[in-house]
């Protein structure tokens, strides 16, 4: 068994080499400008994905609401490169069309890198943290907490296209052309920037494996399946939570402030309970409580999404949706479940110690 | 163990084959070389970019079906430079990063000559940096807020000193002195009601409201009782979409009426009284460079050949007219230019004249929008709008307000 265990671990280890060489070296050698960066989008999606499935799959916090955290990390991202671009007495463009005359004091910190960088995990993981330790201290769970963090995606959009004039209102952050001196347009930055999500999302996936292999994430199941049995056993169900949902909103804030320099635009259109809902989908598909699903999921949804909107133009979302509804039909754990209705076997679902790279892989093949 | 192993690779090369025929297909990085493409060709492509899903498709598709209406027509009478053109319709799904993600897969996949589409601000700002990084064409249709001269847009629908300025001349002219401003809020409605109230501040005419509500927004009683106790002249509306439907009915139910108080609309055209219900908006304003029942010789034939093509039962409307005029506005500077390159292309634009269903359209190339002429209108109890006063002339397009006293400062 020991022996078993240790060649799968082996076995692991060299899948994930291989797929960081081909993502790392093989793809940005072979694929276009174009193609590379909407892989560089999907992978910041599958950033987001990985900390939901941290959240819902592993902790049964369903969050609907990821969009909050993606955004609070991208504005932060997004107003330190538009203060970037309009240089220390301008004010970005969006600001002259609604009258203002100088800017406002709250983006004033974020013309300096050393507090916009880290404000784009900091803001996200701090609302996470006192949204958290409120909701979860009053055993709200569910479809309760569900519906609030659809509620605060919601209201959070409602209030950036309401504030136009230090939001930019519907319209969004655009039309960023550089980064730390940087021209984004350059084919060569371009590349850089996919490297860097590459390796973010690399980076994020590694943290979660550790924190779901440890004696915290055997905790954080347990809190899962049976949270009051974990409350008799003398442990503090809302720390484990609350902790599981920090990781969360900061690994979606990472993502959307890496989706800035990769798309461009920064708007309340990529945030709301649509787009939210997407990122769950990704999940979904894939597999929850996998990582390796999570993130393939929502590549490969996203990637379908591009695809199908490519080829029918008209017709994509039906498509799109037979799509979901197959795998919910016949694949209920997602893609990541179907090895195991292929070898008969009995499900595991709840033992995160057997998840690997090569599962999700076959199963998506 | 060992299959899972190979099934893994096995999937890996797949992935690294997908992508390089991705890059075959697109031959690498993507910038500056739009219009090369077609020089060997048979075809011209171009692209049309438009939500054809979400919240916008309602609007969109018809604009999308009068661009093709004109391509189909061009290429009956032998296409542009002897070639056929050849439309590749992609959908902006109401996104507006996906607008941008479509219109850079256009031009780098796609290799268009250029590209139509658009319509929310949002969507054309989200787009400005891909057709300004490529250095490629956009064509826009619809009226907008001003404030903008990007050198690859062509914007085809009206600016404020075609659509709003005429439209407050014409509540002035019939002695309205007290107005109200009612818009959905975003960047349109508050940039236009910006350049509405330092018009009526230097023409007498005081503004006693203003009220913005969230786009969607179905719940207009409160903004009707204010508009009762306020007791204007008349309302300027730039509500967008649905709302429109919601703020009319309660309107009307509320007791208001055209005749006392007139609703003057810029978002509000054939396609959306139908939605409204004509009983419900028959009587109001709206001001456009365009409707169904514009009495030009070209307009006739336009009508007819786009209702018999998508059904008796369609409207036209402004945007749907301008989408199909400024495919017509590029193919003849394509004709002038000889080429589809877009620089010769701008360079040829300037001065071109077409004898558009509006009325004689000319671009300007200095601002790269286009002279159109004014038109006031009222709803009809059918649900058409008859036009009820017009510029003498087609307006010059005056983006940042230049030539107005009054608008210093605004912009």
């Amino acid at each position: 068994m020991t022996a078993l265990l240790r060649s799968r671990r082996t076995h692991g280890r060299a899948v994930f080499l291989l797929i960081g060489f081909v993502g790392l070296v093989v793809l940005p050698a072979v694929m276009s400008e174009f193609r590379l960066g909407l892989l560089a989008k999907y992978l910041c999606f599958a950033i987001v994905a990985v900390g939901i499935d941290l959240a819902w799959g592993y902790g049964g916090m369903l969050t609907l609401g990821q969009g909050l955290f993606f955004g609070l990390g991208g504005y932060a991202m997004g107003m330190f490169l538009k203060l970037q671009e309009a240089g220390p007495d301008g004010l970005p463009d969006f600001m002259s069309y609604n009258g203002l005359e100088k800017v406002p004091a709250f983006w004033q910190p974020f013309r300096h890198a050393w507090f916009a960088l880290p404000a784009v995990l900091l803001i996200p993981m701090g609302v996470a943290a006192g949204l958290g330790a409120l909701v979860f201290r009053q055993r709200i769970r569910g479809a309760y907490f569900a519906i609030l963090t659809q509620a605060l995606a919601a209201a959070f959009v409602i209030l950036l296209i309401g504030q136009q004039g230090y939001t930019a209102g519907t319209n969004g952050l655009t039309n960023m052309k550089t980064m730390f001196g940087y021209d984004l347009n350059d084919p060569t930055n371009q590349r850089n920037v996919y490297l860097a999500v590459a390796v973010c999302l690399a980076i994020v996936y590694l943290v979660a494996r550790q924190l779901v292999h440890s004696r915290y994430g055997r905790l954080l199941i347990a809190v899962r399946d049976g949270e009051d049995r974990v409350r008799f056993l003398g442990y503090n169900p809302t720390v484990v939570k609350v902790l599981a949902f920090t990781v969360s909103a900061g690994m979606a804030g990472l993502a959307g402030a890496l989706f800035v320099p990769v798309v461009g635009i920064m708007s309340p259109a990529a945030l709301g309970i649509v787009p939210s809902l997407e990122l769950l989908i990704g999940v979904a598909v894939g597999g929850r409580a996998t990582l390796v699903g999570a993130i393939g999921g929502t590549v490969l949804v996203n990637y379908a999404k591009t695809g199908l909107s490519e080829h029918f133009a008209s017709g994509w979302l039906y498509f799109q949706g037979a799509l979901f509804i197959l795998v919910v039909a016949f694949a209920p754990k997602g893609l990541a479940g179907i090895r195991d209705v292929i070898r008969r076997r009995a499900p595991a679902p709840d033992m995160p110690m057997t998840i690997e790279p090569a599962n999700v892989l076959e199963a998506v093949g | 163990m060992k299959t899972k192993k190979w099934v893994g690779v096995v999937m890996l090369l797949a992935v690294v084959a997908a992508a390089c025929g991705d890059s075959a297909n697109d031959s690498s990085s993507g910038s500056g070389q739009t219009g090369g493409a077609t020089d060997g060709g048979s075809t011209i492509k171009v692209g049309i970019l438009h939500s054809l899903s979400g919240t916008m498709a309602i609007s969109e598709v018809s604009v999308r079906d009068a661009e093709l209406l004109a391509i189909e027509e061009i290429n009956a009478k032998g296409g542009v430079l002897g070639k056929k053109i050849e439309a590749k319709v992609e959908d902006g799904a109401s996104d507006w990063p996906t607008f941008a993600e479509k219109a850079q897969k256009l031009i780098s996949v796609d290799k268009v000559a250029t590209t139509f589409g658009g319509w929310t601000s949002a969507s054309r700002k989200a787009m400005l940096p891909v057709f300004e990084k490529n250095k490629a064409l956009l064509w826009y249709p619809v009226q907008y807020e001003g404030l903008e001269t990007s050198p690859y847009i062509f914007y085809s629908g009206a600016t404020t000193n075609q659509q709003i300025i005429p439209g407050m001349d014409y509540l002035k002219a019939q002695g309205k002195t007290k107005i109200f401003l009612v818009g959905s809020d975003y960047v349109f409605p508050r940039t236009a009601n910006k350049e509405i109230k330092a018009y009526a501040a230097a023409n007498g005419i005081t503004i006693v409201g203003e009220e913005y509500t969230p786009l969607g927004h179905t719940e207009y009683s409160t903004v009707v009782n204010k508009l009762k106790d306020a007791k204007p002249d008349a309302v300027f509306n730039t509500l967008n979409g649905d709302s429109n439907v919601a703020f009319f009915k309660q309107f009307k139910s509320g007791g208001l009426t055209a005749a006392t108080m007139p609703v003057m609309s810029v978002s509000v055209a054939e396609e959306e009284t139908r939605g409204i219900g004509a009983e419900n908006i028959a009587g109001h304003l709206t001001a456009w460079n365009y409707y169904q029942t514009t009495d030009t010789p070209a307009n006739k034939t336009f009508v007819a050949a786009y209702k018999a093509k998508f059904g008796q039962n369609r409207v036209t409307d402004d945007p749907i007219e301008a989408g199909y005029v400024q495919v017509y506005l590029w193919a003849a500077a394509v004709t002038k230019a000889g080429t589809t390159e877009v620089e010769a292309v701008k360079k040829a634009a300037d001065g071109i004249t077409f004898d558009a269903p509006e009325g004689k359209v000319t671009i300007d190339g200095a601002t790269q929008h286009i002279y159109k002429t004014a038109r006031i209108g009222v709803v009809q109890p059918d649900g058409l709008i008859k036009e009820v006063s017009a510029s003498p002339t087609p307006i010059k397009p005056d983006p940042y307000l230049k030539s107005y006293p009054w608008a210093a400062g605004l912009s």
